[in-house]
């Protein structure tokens, strides 16, 4: 069913770059090993708000949330129980899965910034739990030292689980949109009320979409804690959905692949020029004004502009 | 099949429709007329969910619809078209109407399989039909005008609806485009068997192609009838015909 999608140019050059992603390790020192690894669990948590932001049209603006309750459900999990550590990483997702669904169940009432409101009040409440139950959460000291299966231990086997979790996603992702459900969201997008008349349950749709993106953040965030070995409560913290809002803008709200793009660009600029100055939002700031006034679509976004003839030959061949 | 009774609706003190009644049966072509701001619209609105009626029943096919969300009514066979072009502009024409196809084969909530091999064949038969196939991989916002307008009563037609409801289904369009549009609803009563529930401004139009008009004037049915009674009444003429 796949068939002309293997043959394309386009997965070539996917299949080239994810061969090069998995020799990479075996040259690259730890530290960038580690910053990759970083990018890949970004881009994925900028993936899922992306599907509900530039393919839903909702106003997603406390994703984080999703993110955080799937990292603090695993980092508790794997802590302070002794039940099987696979357990830990099934029910992060899904928690986060159903946290999307009760608070999408309530936001999905509202339209445009109501919703993106009501959902910033909504997370802001569990950021408040998460911060305040010391003995349970550990606060703002967060939770250090969470312990991993032992082949989880290396650096090194730990990108390529991050790595091929994040492919598979992708993949997963790429099905969605191109689905019946992914071009009735998209359809959603671009007009609610046509799709109300078109017999299509809009709200319902919408809490889906919200359930399916809130289940990606929860992987992004289990990751995250594979990857980090520890949890805070920044990662529930409303700047921190900001940001990831930032990456899709970055990337291009409507391509599928921008958010990697943005992602890539955020984590690069918060590592490099961290570095060099702790203001280094001040130069996000600078490069978000030109962006917003020259590439709208983001910067992936105005590359799908600049080489169209071939995406419009895609995309033909994609619908028939 | 379609029976509006009484149906009152007001926007805060401003009584929009105010004790219209209708009836629209299987096959027929009937016209709803009157002048700008009659409430034509708004009971187009009622009829098909958009909008909560404060009082009166409308009964599709025996059935009180008067209380369903729009998208249940959709489903019930009642599909229309928008006055102002109501389409979705980021996607190319094909998907437009595929994604009607697909919300009336109850699977707009399918996964993990590729969307583009699905409803083709249906999708590309009211292409055929309304003329737009050769366009079908066009951005629909990039259309002109009376395309986009042809594709907005296209995306009805995906529903497979029983009642098509059609709001100034000719407004904007050159007289070439409109001739063209005129011939199409005719066909399609005819190809479809559909029941369409239209209104329009082109008096021309009007008398032309309806079976039967429902006069309207501040919210309130004036007459029902054929043509020519309504032609030759006298309160029509009055408030509305004359004033043209």
């Amino acid at each position: 069913m796949y068939r002309e999608i293997i043959h394309s140019k386009w997965f070539r050059f996917s299949a080239g770059l994810f061969f090069i992603l998995l020799i990479l390790p075996l040259f690259l020192p730890r530290f960038y090993v580690y910053i990759l690894a970083l990018i890949y669990v970004t881009s994925l948590l900028a993936m899922s708000l992306n599907l509900v932001v530039g393919h839903g049209g909702l106003f997603q603006f406390h994703h984080g949330v999703f993110y955080g309750v799937a990292a603090y459900t695993i980092a508790l999990m794997l802590k302070k129980t002794s039940l099987p550590m696979w357990t830990g990483f099934i029910a992060g997702p899904i928690f986060a899965a159903i946290i999307g669904l009760i608070i999408g169940w309530f936001c999905v009432r509202l339209t445009r910034l109501y919703f993106g409101m009501l959902q910033i009040s909504l997370g802001s409440l569990i950021w408040v739990i998460v911060f305040r139950w010391y003995n349970f959460t550990g606060g703002d000291d967060g939770l250090p030292g969470i312990p991993m299966p032992p082949i989880l231990s290396p650096l090194k086997n730990s990108y390529y689980f991050i790595l091929i979790i994040f492919v598979i996603c992708l993949i997963l992702m790429y099905m969605i949109l191109k689905s019946p459900f992914g071009n009735t969201l998209q359809a959603i997008r671009d007009n609610p009320q046509r799709c109300e008349a078109i017999g299509i349950n809009v709200r319902r749709h919408q809490l889906i979409a919200i359930v399916i993106a809130a289940f990606f953040a929860g992987v992004a965030g289990v990751l995250f804690v594979v990857l980090e070995r520890s949890v805070f409560t920044e990662l529930l913290f409303w700047v921190l959905s900001l940001e990831i809002f930032i990456m899709c803008l970055l990337g291009g709200w409507f391509t599928f692949a921008g958010p990697i793009l943005g992602a890539a660009m955020i984590v690069a600029l918060r590592t490099f020029v961290g570095i060099f100055t702790e203001y280094w939002t001040l130069i996000l700031g600078v490069v978000l004004i030109l962006l917003i006034f020259f590439l709208p679509e983001g910067v992936m976004g105005f590359f799908q502009e600049k080489f169209k003839p071939q995406t419009k030959e895609m995309v033909h061949r994609g619908d028939l | 099949m379609l029976e509006v009774e009484s149906v009152f609706k007001s926007f805060d003190d401003f009584l929009a429709v105010n004790g219209a009644n209708l009836s629209v049966e299987k096959g027929e072509i009937v016209a709803v007329i009157g002048p700008n701001g009659a409430g034509k619209t708004t009971l187009f609105n009622l009829i098909t969910g958009a909008l909560r009626r404060d009082k009166g029943r409308i009964i599709f096919k025996g059935e009180d619809i008067s209380e369903l969300p729009s998208y249940e009514i959709c489903k019930k066979g009642i599909a229309r078209s928008f006055q102002v072009v109501n389409i979705f502009p980021r996607l190319n024409v094909f998907r437009n109407i595929q994604v009607a196809v697909l919300s009336q084969q109850r699977r707009s909530n399918r996964l993990f399989r590729p969307a583009h091999h699905m409803a083709v064949e249906e999708t590309n038969s009211i292409l055929e039909s309304v003329g737009l196939l050769d366009k079908a991989h066009r951005i629909a916002g990039s259309l002109s005008h009376g395309d986009q307008k042809i594709l907005e009563i296209a995306i009805a037609l995906g529903n497979e609806p029983e009642l098509l409801i059609l709001d100034e289904p000719t407004a904007g369009m050159s007289p070439e485009e409109t001739s063209a549009t005129i011939e199409l609803i005719k066909r399609l009563t005819q190809m479809r068997g559909l029941t369409i529930l239209f209104c329009e401004h082109d008096m021309e139009i009007v008398f032309s192609i309806a079976q039967r008009i429902m006069v309207m004037r501040y919210g309130q049915t004036i007459i029902q009838g054929s043509p020519e009674e309504v032609r030759s009444n006298k309160e029509v003429q009055e408030a509305y015909l004359g004033g043209e």
